[in-house]
């Protein structure tokens, strides 16, 4: 803590002991973050190694050599390609179909009059508290007499709305002056035109944070497609990974690869646009 | 839309129209996906309910009784409730404490912050496997540290003593980030002026720290806790990664017993009553922490 940025009045308080306080609390937060990070360093540096290497010496940090063998042999000891395409598809489908439909009906909730539409609204915040975990059970019934289990449309369409969606949304448009979409109606434009060349561009951020947080939660989830997938062919990563890392044949390192390789889109995203993961976090606080 | 009734607001008749419509696909799927399963869950729950068989015998209470008597569920809601106890203090205070130190704007902060806030972008289960594979006993990491120092290493997630510690370990890595964020954006709400005149009053710095700081951000140290205490009756992802509710249950949870009674055994019905007693137990963590809001606003 550098004293010159203090205001004079505190400037008494730094006394030997705050001071020796201080670093000792930078140093368990330096400690903390090593600790935190240690695991995803560890994982890429795996990656990296023989697995002769790992067994003869499994306490060493830096490889040998950097081994790039496992990231090929990944593709061919696993379905990982199509592990790979599940998880795009999944996650990338439930959060563009849930964009759509959680802005329309985030326009309906703001901007348009029809009866019922306090009760709609409550009903959005009561399964805002509902998890999924406690639903799981009868919702795969559903999936299973729909004849979903093991498809994308029994992964995507359960997801294909949020609650939370509907109320982030909500809450950006009721912030946006009426006059915009007053006028646009005047001209004779229709609802949906509105929705979409008005509304939809202003939400431009909302709509980015939300996307964030969609992909990220689907990307990530492993009850969700553990549950509805039970053949390999089907398999996202995280549930697919772990099936695997049960299995002997699989190498550490290629393990590791794996996590690696399905770990980095989410780590790009986050270097390049870290704001909006955030936000979205943030945002989970503030309702 | 039909029910639209009678004359009145004529005007607006153009999109109240509309409105429904727009409500449509999320009321389509909310309604099939997320309130018929709530109430289809109690349904089950009292009917001898099997995955893959036509004909489900309604049979009262019984699968409440049955769980009375269970001693598998009881060990899990014990885990369950040892896991939530050792985890929502810790989690709360240590993201506290980081949020403060990090809430300076300089580079090294803004630096750590991403670095704590990594974890929580990371999907669990994945990083759940790397947790495996660092605690391993034969090809981890920590056991060859250990044994370098003359240590015998534990076999962590086959002991019966250290595997649930140890799974609480890796929930407080994965989320002491979220904490830490929404704990930051409570305190940049905090304003300045009332620190500065704390100071004045003469109060010492660790009067400052509970009369203002935590007093101030009380909601989101309440919303933070309340979710964490949520987030962690749920615990499914590491246990079953790490341990898969070993060794001899000693780590098996509420949802993952549920998830084994349902999905293994296709008891439907079973597992939608635990699903409900999970359900009862989050419901009235949230009331008592309703109170505590209100309790809060009074003062």
């Amino acid at each position: 803590m550098s004293t010159e940025r203090l205001p004079p009045y505190l400037l008494a308080e730094q006394t030997v002991l705050s001071r020796a306080l201080a670093i000792i609390a930078g140093a368990l937060v330096l400690l903390l973050a090593a600790f935190t990070v240690f695991p995803f360093v560890w994982m890429l540096l795996t990656s990296l190694r023989t697995q002769q290497e790992i067994f003869s010496n499994p306490g060493n940090l830096i490889p040998a050599a950097f081994n790039l063998d496992a990231y090929v042999k990944i593709w061919s000891e696993l379905p990982f390609a199509r592990l790979f395409v599940n998880s795009i598809v999944f996650a990338g489908g439930a959060t563009l179909i849930s964009l759509f439909f959680d802005s329309l009906a985030a326009y309906a909730l703001s901007r348009l009059d029809f009866p019922g539409r306090t009760v709609a609204f409550y009903i959005v915040l009561a399964t805002l508290m509902v998890p999924y975990q406690i639903t799981l059970i009868p919702v795969f019934q559903t999936v299973f007499d729909f004849h979903w289990l093991n498809t994308y449309q029994g992964l995507i369409v359960p997801r294909a709305t949020s609650a939370f969606g509907i109320f982030l949304l909500r809450q950006f448009f009721v912030t946006v002056p009426r006059d915009l979409d007053a006028a646009a109606r005047l001209d004779g434009a229709g609802e949906f035109r509105i929705y979409w060349s008005i509304m939809l561009p202003l939400a431009r951020p909302a709509l980015a944070t939300l996307a964030v947080f969609h992909f990220m939660y689907n990307w990530n989830d492993f009850l969700w497609p553990l549950v509805i997938t039970s053949s390999t062919d089907m398999r996202t990563l995280p549930a697919g990974l772990t099936l695997f890392s049960g299995q002997f044949v699989v190498e550490h390192a290629v393990l590791m690869a794996g996590a690696t390789i399905s770990l980095a889109p989410l780590a790009l995203a986050f270097f390049f646009a870290q704001r909006y993961f955030v936000q979205g976090i943030a945002t989970t606080g503030i309702k | 839309m039909t029910f639209v009734t009678a004359g009145h607001r004529p005007r607006r008749w153009a999109h109240a129209g509309s409105g429904p419509l727009f409500l449509l696909p999320s009321a389509l799927i909310i309604g099939v996906f997320v309130l018929y399963p709530i109430v289809q869950s109690l349904w089950m729950s009292l009917h001898d309910w099997s995955m893959f068989q036509i004909s489900h015998p309604f049979i009262g209470l019984a699968n409440y009784a049955e769980l009375i008597h269970d001693r598998r569920f009881w060990n899990a809601l014990l885990n369950t409730v040892i896991f939530t106890l050792a985890t929502v203090p810790v989690q709360v205070i240590v993201g506290l404490v980081l949020a403060i130190a990090l809430s300076r704007s300089t580079w090294w902060a803004v630096f750590l912050r991403s670095v704590y806030f990594f974890p929580v972008i990371s999907s669990f289960a994945t990083m759940a496997i790397v947790w495996r594979f660092l605690l391993s006993a034969d090809v981890g990491p920590t056991a060859s540290w250990l044994r370098a120092l003359g240590v015998t290493p534990l076999d962590w997630l086959h002991s019966t003593i250290w595997a649930l510690p140890a799974v609480i370990l890796v929930g407080l890595w994965k989320n002491i980030g979220f904490t830490m964020v929404i704990l930051l954006a409570a305190l940049q709400d905090v304003p300045e002026s009332l620190s500065e005149a704390a100071v004045l009053d003469g109060a010492t710095r660790w009067q400052r720290f509970i009369h203002v700081t935590v007093l101030s951000i009380r909601h989101a140290l309440l919303f933070t806790s309340v979710i964490a205490v949520i987030a962690s009756l749920q615990v499914f992802d590491q246990v079953y990664v790490m341990t898969r509710g070993g060794p001899l249950f000693h780590t098996e949870t509420l949802v993952t017993y549920m998830y084994e009674q349902g999905f293994t055994e296709y008891r439907s019905g079973y597992a939608a009553a635990i699903a409900w007693v999970l359900f009862i137990l989050i419901v009235l963590v949230s009331i008592v922490q309703l109170r505590l809001f209100r309790y809060s606003d009074v003062d």
